[in-house]
C-alpha cells in the first residue's frame, strides 16, 4: 500500500512519482495558470520526486529533483502537486 | 543553388540555461549589435555572418523559455518573434531550437511546440562534450527523424560544431516552401501533457541515459544549499565581493580621475578662458568623468555576477534568499537586480526584466535605488570625514566604519520596508509563484566570461555618452548661466539659475537645517549624486573639492552644525538623486505613475528622515 501526500508535505529524502498536477476542479485564472507551469517546468504525472533541499525558514522553498533535472519551488506551489511515495 | 537577394533570418530559441548565448557568441563572434526591441525594453541581440558558401545571415538572440506560451516580458518576444508578429521585427526563415545535450526532455516539448509553428527549424545539442563524457547515448538519426528536423552537435565555447550548424541552417533556408502554416496556438493542460507524453517517448526512443551521471552537482548542493552553510556561503561571497569592489576598484578609478583631470588641464591650456572652455572642461570633460569613474566598480560587479551566474551559483542564492526577502514581498529572483544596484541602480533596474511576475518586477524597481549605489560613497565619505570623529568604539569598531555601516543598512532595511508596503497597500494578498530550475553545476569558460564583461561595458559606456552626457550639459549651463554682475565677490555659482533655485527653495530645506549653499549643490546633484561633492567645493571655494576632500571637509565642519551634516546624510540615503535612474525608472515601467510614486517617496522618506536627524541632533544639543 503506498502512501500518497501533497509534495509540500514532504521531507527531505522523500522520493515519489507524481501522480496528480493541480486539483483538477479550477475554480480561479491562477490556478489553472500554475497547473500549465508546473507542467512546463517537468511536473508532470508520472515523472519522479525527490525532496533534495529545505529552507533554512519554515523549510521554505524546496529544492525537488524531477526525473533528472533539478527545480526550486516553494511549498505553497508543491501543494498543488500529489506524489504517490516509494515503499520504504 | 540559387543565391539569395536577402540575408537569411535565423532566430535562437532555447531553455534558460542551454547555453544560447554562448552558440550566439560562437556564431557570430564580434559581429553583434545589441539594442532593444521596438516600443519594449527587452534586450535585442543581433549578429551577422556569412556562409562558408557565401550566403549572408542575421541571427537573433531570443530570450530563454520554456514554453512559447509566454509569461515574462522576456517570453513575449521570444514568442512574437519566433511567431513573426513582433512589431518592427521580420519573422524567421529558420529556427534553432538549442538544446543542452544533457538536460533534453523539456526542450523537446519546447521543440514539439516549434514544428507547429510551421517555420524550418534545426535542433543544436548543445554542450555535446559534457554529454559525451558522461557517457550520454543519443541516436542523432532517430532524433532527426522523430522531430522531421535537422538535429546537430554543438560545442559553443569550443567552437565545435558551428560550421556544421551554419550548412545546417543555410540547407534549410533555401528550401522552396509555400506560406508557411501557423498551427501554434497556447496550449492547455491537457495539450502539454500529450507533448510531455510524446517528449518522453522520443526521449525513450533515442536517448540511453548516462553511464555517468553527473554527480557533482548534487555534491555541491549539499553544501551550497544546507540551511545554514549556505547562508553562511552567500554571505561570504557577497563580502568578498563587496571588498574587490571598494578595494580593487580604487587604482583603476583614481587614474580615470587623474586621466580626465589631465585631460582637462590640457584642454584648459589649450583653449582660452571663457564660455567654451568652461562648457569642455566643467561641462563635458568633468561630466563624462564624474560617470566613467564608476565603470572599474560596475566591471567588478559585473564580473561576479557574470561568473556566478556561469557556475550555475545566482539560482542557489536566489533559493537561499527566497524566504527571507518574501517576508518583505520581494521575490526571490529580486536578489540579484538588487545586488547589482549596489554599483549602480541603472543595470540593477534593467536586471529585474528576469522576474516573470509584473507586479513583483515593479516592486523591485521601486525599491532598486534604495540600494546605496556607489555615486553615494563620495558625498558619504565626505559628510563622515566632516562630522564623524575617527575613533574607535567598543574597543574594535571604526565609528566611521560604523556609520558608513548604518548608511547601507538603512538602505536594504528601507527597501525592505517600502516593498512590504507596496505589497500591502497596492496589491494585497496576491503571492507569486516561485519556481526555477537549478541548472548543473558548470566551470566558467574565460573567454565568454570576459566577452560577456565587455558587452556590458559598451552598454554602459553608450548610455554614459546618451543619457548622462546631455544631463550633464544642462546642469552645466544651469550652475553658469546667468554670469555674476560686475564687481560680484561670491563664487559664480550663487548668481546662476542653479543659485536662484537654491536661495528660492531654501524655505523649504530649512526645517531640516539645510543651507541654500547645500541646495544649490542638490541642483547639480540631480544629474549624478556624487558631482554635489565637486559643487560644494565650488560653493565653498575650495579647489579641486573630489581631490582634495580632506580640505573641504574641514571647511563643512566649521561652517555647518553637527545635526546639519547628519540631515545631509539622512537625505542622501532615500533622495532619487539621480536624473538618469528615473530615467530608466520610466522606459522600464513604461509608466510615468509609477515614475512619479518611486520620486514622489523617495523625496518624502528623504525629506522626513532629514528632519527627524535634524530635530533630534539639535534636540540632544548637536545643533
Amino acid at each position: 500500500m503506498t502512501q500518497t501526500i501533497k509534495l509540500s508535505q514532504a521531507r527531505i529524502g522523500d522520493r515519489g512519482v507524481i501522480t496528480q498536477v493541480g486539483d483538477h476542479c479550477h475554480h480561479q485564472e491562477h490556478e489553472v495558470e500554475l497547473e500549465r507551469r508546473l507542467l512546463e517546468l517537468g511536473f508532470v504525472e508520472g515523472a519522479r520526486v525527490e525532496l533534495l533541499h529545505e529552507g533554512l525558514f519554515g523549510r521554505d522553498p524546496i529544492a525537488i529533483k524531477v526525473d533528472d533535472m533539478r527545480v526550486a519551488l516553494r511549498r505553497h506551489e508543491a501543494a498543488s502537486l500529489t506524489i504517490a511515495l516509494d515503499a520504504a | 543553388m540559387d543565391v539569395a537577394v536577402r540575408p537569411a533570418r535565423i532566430a535562437l530559441v532555447g531553455n534558460p540555461n542551454s547555453g544560447k548565448t554562448a552558440l550566439f557568441n560562437a556564431l557570430t563572434g564580434a559581429h553583434q549589435k545589441v539594442a532593444n526591441y521596438a516600443g519594449v525594453t527587452v534586450e535585442r541581440k543581433e549578429g551577422r555572418i556569412v556562409s562558408e558558401a557565401g550566403r549572408s545571415m542575421t541571427i537573433l538572440d531570443l530570450p530563454g523559455t520554456y514554453s512559447l506560451r509566454a509569461r515574462s516580458l522576456d517570453e513575449e518576444v521570444t514568442r512574437d518573434a519566433v511567431l513573426g508578429t513582433l512589431a518592427g521585427e521580420v519573422p524567421p526563415d529558420v529556427v534553432v531550437c538549442v538544446a543542452d545535450a544533457t538536460n533534453l526532455r523539456l526542450v523537446l516539448r519546447l521543440a514539439l511546440e516549434l514544428k507547429q509553428v510551421g517555420r524550418p527549424m534545426v535542433l543544436a545539442l548543445n554542450m555535446f562534450d559534457i554529454a559525451q563524457r558522461q557517457g550520454l547515448r543519443i541516436d542523432l538519426e532517430r532524433l532527426s527523424a522523430e522531430l522531421g528536423a535537422p538535429v546537430v552537435t554543438t560545442v559553443a565555447t569550443r567552437k565545435r560544431g558551428i560550421t556544421e550548424l551554419v550548412a545546417a541552417v543555410e540547407a534549410q533556408a533555401g528550401l522552396f516552401r509555400a506560406e508557411t502554416h501557423n498551427e501554434w496556438h497556447a496550449p492547455s493542460a491537457a495539450e502539454i501533457r500529450v507533448a510531455h507524453r510524446e517528449a518522453e517517448r522520443i526521449m525513450k526512443a533515442c536517448v540511453r541515459p548516462p553511464e555517468r551521471p553527473d554527480t557533482l552537482t548534487g555534491k555541491i548542493d549539499s553544501l551550497l544549499l544546507n540551511p545554514v552553510a549556505g547562508l553562511v556561503i552567500l554571505l561570504a561571497v557577497l563580502f568578498v565581493m563587496f571588498q574587490a569592489v571598494f578595494a580593487w576598484a580604487t587604482p583603476a578609478m583614481d587614474l580615470i580621475e587623474a586621466g580626465f583631470g589631465a585631460l582637462g588641464g590640457l584642454v584648459a591650456a589649450v583653449v582660452p578662458d571663457g564660455l567654451l572652455q568652461s562648457l569642455i572642461v566643467d561641462g563635458l570633460i568633468s561630466g563624462v568623468g564624474s560617470v566613467l569613474v564608476f565603470l572599474p566598480q560596475i566591471l567588478i560587479i559585473f564580473l561576479f555576477i557574470i561568473l556566478l551566474e556561469d557556475f550555475g551559483y545566482m539560482a542557489r542564492a536566489a533559493f537561499l534568499m527566497d524566504k527571507i526577502m518574501g517576508g518583505a514581498g520581494l521575490h526571490g529572483r529580486a536578489f540579484i537586480p538588487l545586488l547589482s544596484s549596489f554599483a549602480c541602480a541603472i543595470p540593477g533596474i534593467m536586471a529585474t526584466r528576469v522576474i516573470e511576475a509584473k507586479r513583483d518586477r515593479l516592486t523591485t524597481i521601486l525599491v532598486a535605488p534604495l540600494m546605496t549605489c556607489s555615486a553615494r560613497i563620495p558625498v558619504y565619505t565626505l559628510i563622515i570625514a566632516a562630522f564623524i570623529p575617527n575613533e574607535t568604539v567598543w574597543g574594535f569598531a571604526n565609528l566611521q566604519g560604523l556609520v558608513m555601516f548604518g548608511l547601507y543598512a538603512s538602505g536594504i532595511l528601507s527597501a525592505l520596508l517600502v516593498s512590504l508596503v507596496v505589497r500591502k497597500v497596492f496589491w494585497r494578498g496576491a503571492v507569486e509563484p516561485f519556481m526555477m530550475e537549478l541548472p548543473a553545476y558548470k566551470i566558467p569558460d574565460v573567454k565568454s566570461v570576459l566577452f560577456n564583461l565587455w558587452l556590458r561595458a559598451k552598454i554602459f559606456m553608450r548610455r554614459a555618452g546618451k543619457i548622462i552626457l546631455p544631463l550633464m550639459i544642462i546642469v552645466w549651463a544651469l550652475s553658469t548661466f546667468p554670469y555674476p554682475p560686475e564687481g560680484a565677490t561670491g563664487p559664480a555659482i550663487d548668481y546662476s539659475v542653479a543659485g536662484m533655485i537654491g536661495k528660492t527653495l531654501e524655505p523649504i530645506f530649512a526645517p531640516i537645517g539645510f543651507s541654500w549653499q547645500m541646495v544649490v549643490a542638490l541642483v547639480p546633484g540631480m544629474a549624478a549624486r556624487e558631482v554635489a561633492v565637486a559643487v560644494l567645493g565650488t560653493v565653498y571655494a575650495v579647489a579641486g573639492a573630489e581631490e582634495n576632500v580632506g580640505a573641504l571637509a574641514s571647511v563643512l565642519a566649521a561652517d555647518w552644525s553637527l545635526a546639519t551634516g547628519l540631515a545631509f546624510l539622512a537625505w542622501y540615503v532615500f533622495a532619487p538623486q539621480c536624473l538618469p535612474t528615473i530615467g530608466v525608472v520610466r522606459r522600464e515601467t513604461g509608466s510615468l505613475k509609477w515614475t512619479l510614486i518611486m520620486v514622489g517617496y523617495m523625496f518624502a522618506l528623504a525629506y522626513l528622515s532629514a528632519f527627524v536627524v535634524y530635530r533630534i541632533a539639535v534636540a540632544l544639543g548637536g545643533g
